[in-house]
């Protein structure tokens, strides 16, 4: 489903490359955990998935295409269908919970009927129905990245991209986020997570991809957090 | 399509009440941006009536010998309309030109008495010329000077042409009309390139405070005019309402500087010309602050934005 093929990622000429030469697959419904140092590469891979960045040298795969060569439009389309969440939140500070959500299904060309019903089922599913008229800075952290994920998946994606989600989370927190993000991989989408945290990859127990200086050092089917 | 609209409108108008500061900050920049487009429009037209009121007190006055004949004069006044240059002749009879004479110099008693002695009306008819621009009057009165010269002895019917004496003072004001109107249009060039640049600006830094905005809306995958929409709509916002404040404050600043201009500038007053031209401050201040507001957000924006 996703295919990394000999990808190198170099941002300025002299520099180390933040990725080298790695090439991976994740198949359809997996759930798999990047893990490494701060500078492994872990970001940057996520990254060329969803083109913010694109590869120096080789090539990413989305399904059958090449996200290179997709036209803007088209990676339009494929953002719709890839779900992002960040340790910082990125919600839309000036809307409200319901309208940071619903932005994800206009922007998917949804109607007005559709968002009005799906809003508040995917706030029931992160356990945020009662905040729904609040605005980012009304919430938590941890309410905060509870929209994002609820903002990620509620036009079912079928990849959901959580890069660090953890990171500005208390245990408790970080607990509810990731039982959100192993239902939503049980709903069928797959997950890729990158994290610090080794309670919450060995909590998982799934795929574990290692990477050490922009390269991959360990892939663990079962695997447990080992640096 | 047209969900779109209303959705976009609808953000572009929350995003306006919800940062409202930002609003605010921008709102007062394009409300003093707005002040000097208004300022311009109306020094132009204060300007171009000044100008007119003292270009209308110039003109050149052909007096004509004691015989000249009331047809010759009348030739001579047919020729000068016939002039491209010409705006108007008027004709002064020998009566009419002795009237004024005896009303300008009525406290001029040893005048009045030489006059009278005299018995006879010893000053001739006159035609009063008003060229269309006082540059125009030297060639008018180079004309005449050859309409002289080519007639002599007893057909020399004209007597003097007056532009000569005026020369020294119809030339300065020549200069300064002409220098006053480039002038006029360097400082309002340089005032609204200014303004635009500093509305420009703020907009600028207004969008840059939603940049990281702009960006997650890239990553939920947002077309480029799902993104720039509410920030042109908010940019039009700013306009119109500066464009309103400016109009609610110019017309107690105007009506309370009406007498004053009336005075400094004899025939223009401010506040007349405020109520007059109305609809074109309205459609000049709006159209401008929409302009101005919609195409700094469209480029502000245009820089955040990527696929």
């Amino acid at each position: 489903m996703i295919y990394f093929e000999n990808v190198t990622k170099i941002y300025s000429d002299g520099a180390p490359p933040a990725v080298a030469d790695i090439t991976l697959g994740i198949d359809p419904g997996e759930f798999v955990s990047i893990v490494g140092h701060s500078g492994a590469g872990k970001t940057t891979l996520l990254k060329m998935l969803f083109a913010e960045v694109y590869p120096t040298e080789g090539q990413v795969f989305f399904g059958s295409r090449n996200i290179a060569e997709l036209s803007d439009k088209d990676l339009l389309k494929m953002r719709r269908n890839i779900g992002t969440v960040f340790q910082d939140f990125r919600l839309l500070p000036t809307k409200n919970v319901y309208e940071n959500i619903a932005f994800a299904l206009e922007v998917a060309g949804k109607s007005d009927d559709d968002i009005q019903a799906d809003v508040p089922h995917v706030l029931d599913l992160v356990g945020l129905a009662d905040k729904i008229w609040n605005f980012p800075h009304e919430l938590s952290g941890g309410e905060q990245q509870r929209v994002a994920i609820a903002r990620a998946i509620v036009n079912q994606p079928e990849v959901l991209i959580a890069d660090e989600p953890t990171g500005n989370l208390d245990p408790i927190n970080t607990h509810d986020v990731v039982e959100i993000l192993k239902k939503v991989n049980d709903l069928g989408t797959t997950v890729l997570l990158t994290t610090h945290n080794k309670t919450v990859v060995d909590s998982v127990g799934r795929r574990v991809v290692t990477m050490d200086q922009g390269k991959i050092v360990r892939d663990d089917k079962q695997g447990k957090y080992v640096l | 399509m047209w969900v779109t609209t209303k959705r976009v409108a609808r953000y572009g108008v929350a995003g306006f009440v919800r940062n409202g500061f930002v609003s605010l900050a921008a709102v007062v920049i394009m409300t003093i941006t707005l002040f000097v487009v208004a300022l311009l429009l109306i020094s132009g037209a204060a300007l171009n009536s000044t100008l007119k009121a003292l270009t209308d007190k110039v003109d050149v006055t052909v007096y004509f010998t004691t015989n000249a004949t009331e047809p010759q004069i009348q030739d001579i006044q047919n020729q000068l309309k016939a002039l491209p240059e010409v705006a108007s002749v008027t004709y002064v009879s020998p009566d009419e030109a002795l009237a004024t004479f005896r009303e300008r110099h009525k406290n001029d008693q040893l005048t009045m008495q030489a006059l009278d002695e005299l018995g006879t009306n010893p000053l001739g008819a006159a035609l009063e010329i008003r060229a269309k621009e006082t540059s125009q009057y030297e060639s008018i009165a180079k004309y005449l000077n050859t309409q002289q010269s080519a007639a002599t002895g007893s057909g020399a019917v004209i007597d003097k042409v007056n532009f000569y004496q005026n020369k020294t003072a119809i030339d300065r004001l020549t200069t300064i009309i002409q220098s006053s109107r480039r002038l006029g249009i360097a400082v309002a060039l340089v005032m609204a390139l200014a303004s635009i640049i500093i509305t420009f600006n703020t907009i600028r830094l207004a969008i840059y405070t939603s940049r990281d905005e702009i960006g997650v809306m890239n990553l939920v995958g947002a077309g480029h005019w799902y993104v720039r929409g509410p920030f042109m709509i908010a940019g039009v916002l700013y306009g119109a309402v500066a464009a309103i404040v400016v109009l609610l404050l110019l017309y107690p600043i105007t009506l309370w500087l009406g007498p004053a201009s009336e005075r400094f500038m004899g025939t223009f007053n401010v506040f007349n010309y405020f109520t007059g031209a109305f609809p074109l401050f309205f459609l000049a201040l709006m159209v401008s602050g929409i302009a101005l507001g919609a195409l700094s957000s469209y480029l502000a924006v245009r820089r955040y934005l990527h696929t």
